[in-house]
């Protein structure tokens, strides 16, 4: 199949629409038959990173591609940046303000379940610059 | 158990796709923190959660969770319902608490998602 | 009901045993919400919860809770489990998610109410 590829523009504190770039790209996986629990993990990591981005961001975007070999994401925002991208990485480690917490997220999970949920992933960051958060996952071959 | 079974044993209100009270469900994810749902949920369990915001849809959507129940009558606002009849996710309020709705349908036989992958 | 009846039926962990475990388990309450807690949960309550920092105690405390049960194997930070020490609120621990915990409770016959 010929590759997919696309990219979807993410808004800092847009909440109202917060998950709507991983739930089309939900979609076009579906489209494109891919097997249902990959679908279900890259959702999960794609909606986990979307939602960072509308947490901590002003703007950002998801760039995807779907090849027959790999699913791959890229996130890229213009954001604080992670001064210790190690620590970040352990769940429950979070810097998020109650106001998030109670709105169900910033409970130090994000990276973990996006770590969790994908076969490679790297994390590059710049402080006062943004963040981009990069990973993917294998698909099985075609029959 | 079917929905129509859980609407009934919680007495609750259902908000969002009637018609689809007959679908089955064995398993059941209670949580306030949607990455906790993204992390440790089964696919199509019930979520019973205390948040109503459309994160809550999101998070279903994504995780493949068949149904959510709101508890202590905590009812989301008209656009989370049209997102959840959008996306077909049945959505249920109870006047219980998170402790007795969870208590309710363990006794009668809804089972947790622990151990267990998707 | 026995905070002690609690942890031996469920097999908890507790994770600060110098605490006083002598106590009477009223009812209990499951909540990630801190807010929710302080407004809804009753003195004598054990609250079941994911939260793991240092201000789930504080919420313990002014709320005369019995304890907090940690699940799906969180544990709770190292100054969290300090001022659980110094407030006197015990903090137990389980691998298994709330729901199946609260399946347990109410059959021991622990209410929300």
């Amino acid at each position: 199949m010929e590759n997919t590829e696309g990219v979807f523009f993410l808004t800092g504190k847009d909440f109202k629409n917060a998950g709507a770039a991983s739930s089309s790209l939900k979609g076009i996986l579906e489209g494109r038959g891919v097997p249902q629990p990959i679908i279900r993990r890259v959702a999960i990591a794609a909606f986990e990173a979307e939602m960072n981005v509308i947490i901590y961001a002003v703007a950002g975007m998801m760039n995807y591609t779907i090849t027959d070999e790999m699913i791959k994401i890229r996130i890229q925002d213009m954001g604080p940046g992670i001064p210790n991208i190690e620590q970040a990485m352990k769940e429950g480690y979070s810097t998020a303000p109650d106001y998030i917490r109670e709105m169900g997220f910033g409970s130090g999970m994000g990276l973990p379940n996006i770590k969790r949920n994908s076969d490679t992933l790297t994390v590059n960051s710049v402080v006062g610059e943004g963040t981009t958060v990069e990973f993917s996952m294998n698909l099985p071959p075609a029959e | 158990m079917i929905l129509s079974d859980i609407r009934d044993i919680l007495k609750a209100v259902v908000l969002a796709r009637k018609e689809d009270m007959g679908m089955q469900i064995e398993r059941a994810y209670c949580a306030d923190l949607m990455s906790d749902v993204l992390a440790f949920s089964i696919s199509h369990s019930l979520l019973i959660t205390g948040l109503t915001n459309t994160q809550v849809i999101r998070t279903a959507e994504v995780a493949t969770i068949t149904a959510i129940v709101f508890i202590q009558n905590k009812r989301p606002d008209i656009q989370t319902i049209a997102l959840a009849d959008e996306k077909k996710i049945p959505l249920l309020v109870t006047d219980l608490s998170m402790f007795d709705t969870c208590g309710l349908l363990f006794e009668k036989g809804l089972r947790s998602c622990n151990g267990l992958e998707f | 009901m026995e905070l002690q009846e609690v942890i031996n039926s469920l097999s908890l962990k507790v994770e600060n045993p110098s605490v006083n475990l002598k106590r009477e388990v009223t009812g209990a309450y499951v909540s990630d919400m801190l807010s929710d807690v302080m407004g809804n949960a009753h003195e004598g309550f054990l609250w079941i919860t994911l939260q793991i920092h240092l201000n789930i105690v504080a919420v313990a405390s002014l709320k005369g809770l019995s304890g907090i049960l940690l699940v799906n194997n969180r544990v709770p930070a190292e100054e969290t489990l300090k001022k659980a020490i110094e407030e006197n609120v015990p903090i137990l621990t389980s691998s298994l998610p709330t729901f199946e915990l609260v399946g347990r409770l109410y059959s021991l016959g622990l209410r929300c109410r």
